[in-house]
């Protein structure tokens, strides 16, 4: 039986199309993806992702056992954030989240809603030897998300906090629309914006206070399905469609968030060590289809007769107006500007590896 | 329950064609077609070529899928809708009309004839 998330009444009311997702009933689209996706381009949208998994991390060892966790250095300043994978000891991937440090010995995970109980099982396999409380509070946590180039003048009507003193991926606590809340400049869409954690019982009066805020700036509702197209235009990887635990953050060119660099011990360091020094035999690469018609997840690549890849993520990208998909491709072939064929329904069609992100006009700060 | 308006034929791949009385044949995608393939956001046409019936005219790509179109009986393509090339969507929006593909000319008004009724295409769809 799929949940509902706090905002469900208002995503009916509104009018969504809703499916299951995540284990969620959750909202695809209120009117069409094309218009969401441009609201949040050149306006700004509000999105309920509630489904979303947060898992609070407190103790003296915090910090130290997050840092043998995830991939990436956990050691950053309180009231910053940081992306990260956490990975299996051979390197493929657990889940991708972001991290809020609200303190020197408290933080705050945050996963895919369709990884919680996986990842919770994953996270409480290796707590022995640290002093740290855990807590799964996902079903106390709603998430409401403002983005686009308005998101700031839109949130700054409902707080009191000077949000120019958070910088992205930085992140305070305070109040909102008069709610107890962790106000963040986080998102997925590669434009400015920020996402408000809050009680799950506070989620529809703060729904409900950004909707009326943002009334002047033409604020509206922004389903899964523009979120998906949003975060593809920019590059950003999904996990279970281009990522799973059949990769690594190397291959997937997410190396950035892996402390090779420190001399601290992480799980997978070996493999990912050993990986970057050697190079991994395929990459993830952003592919741009010329002319027209784009190719899907599961669509197989060829240079002639030669399979080289496989595209994870594929769609029309709406500010761009053409085709652009994520896939994995053998290594020699992963150079921008190499050309390749794509298989899309008995047909070939040309596209083109590009550098990421796809979409570069993002107001994201 | 689809709209399938009286005065139109349909294939068994879901488009309507309607007869302009000059020989020319306009077709699009059924209200049935559209719903289930959901909102559209590309469309690639055919040339202003002759083809014979069956073969692919062109494609439509949706948020979640892909389809082509057929050519529901020999003839030529004269026109395309080329306001779809902004606006695939409105093909969702209103099949019948401004959601038009193409219009296809033929001599011959056979093939036309042997496309399904209304009644036929009901219950093709199974309403």
């Amino acid at each position: 039986m799929d949940k509902k998330t706090p905002l469900y009444d208002r995503h009916v009311n509104l009018g969504a199309k809703l499916e299951p997702f995540a284990g969620y009933i959750m909202p695809i689209k209120y009117t069409t993806v094309k218009e969401e996706h441009n609201t949040v381009r050149n306006g700004v949208g509000v999105f309920d992702l509630s489904h979303m998994g947060e898992f609070r991390v407190k103790g003296k060892d915090a910090l130290r056992f997050l840092d043998y966790l995830l991939t990436n250095d956990s050691d950053v300043e309180p009231g910053k954030a940081y992306y990260s994978t956490m990975c299996y000891p051979d390197g493929g991937i657990v889940d991708d989240l972001i991290v809020y440090r609200i303190s020197d010995k408290e933080f705050l995970m945050v996963v895919n809603g369709s990884n919680i109980e996986k990842d919770w099982a994953w996270v409480n396999n290796h707590t022995t030897g640290y002093d740290i409380t855990l807590t799964n509070e996902s079903d106390d946590i709603g998430l409401v998300a403002i983005q686009g180039p308005d998101a700031q003048k839109v949130a700054e009507k409902l707080t009191d906090v000077n949000l120019e003193d958070i910088g992205y991926y930085c992140h305070t606590s305070s109040t909102f629309a008069n709610k107890e809340a962790l106000i963040a400049r986080t998102g997925y869409t590669g434009e400015d914006g920020f996402e408000i954690y809050i009680k799950s019982d506070d989620a529809a009066d703060v729904w409900d206070a950004v909707m009326k805020a943002g009334e002047e700036y033409e604020i509206k509702p922004v389903g899964l399905g523009a979120r998906d197209t949003l975060r593809l235009e920019v590059g950003y990887v999904l996990y279970g469609n281009d990522i799973d635990h059949t990769t690594t953050p190397i291959e997937a060119r997410l190396g950035w968030v892996v402390k090779l660099k420190t001399d601290k011990e992480f799980i997978g360091r070996e493999v990912m060590a050993r990986q970057k020094k050697e190079k991994p035999d395929r990459y993830i690469v952003g592919l741009e289809v010329t002319g027209k018609g784009f190719p899907r997840r599961g669509a197989e690549l060829f240079r002639g007769d030669r399979k080289v890849g496989i595209v994870t993520s594929g769609s029309l990208a709406p500010a761009l107006g053409h085709g652009v998909c994520l896939a994995f491709v053998e290594k020699g072939f992963h150079k921008s500007g190499t050309e390749l064929d794509a298989e899309v329904r008995g047909k070939r069609i040309p596209v083109k590896t590009v550098k990421l992100p796809f979409y570069k006009d993002g107001s994201r700060k | 329950m689809s709209n399938i308006p009286e005065d139109l034929r349909y294939t068994d791949s879901h488009e309507w064609v309607k007869d302009l009385g000059n020989g020319e044949y306009k077709m699009g995608l059924s209200f049935y077609a559209q719903d289930q393939m959901g909102e559209i956001v590309m469309v690639e046409f055919p040339g202003l070529e002759e083809f014979s019936a069956g073969d692919t005219l062109g494609s439509l790509e949706a948020v979640k899928t892909a389809e082509d179109f057929y050519a529901p009986f020999n003839g030529k393509v004269v026109r395309v809708n080329a306001a779809l090339e902004d606006e695939p969507a409105l093909i969702n929006e209103d099949p019948y009309e401004k959601g038009w593909l193409v219009v296809i000319a033929t001599d011959d008004s056979s093939g036309f004839s042997k496309l399904k009724s209304p009644t036929e295409f009901s219950e093709f769809i199974g309403e």
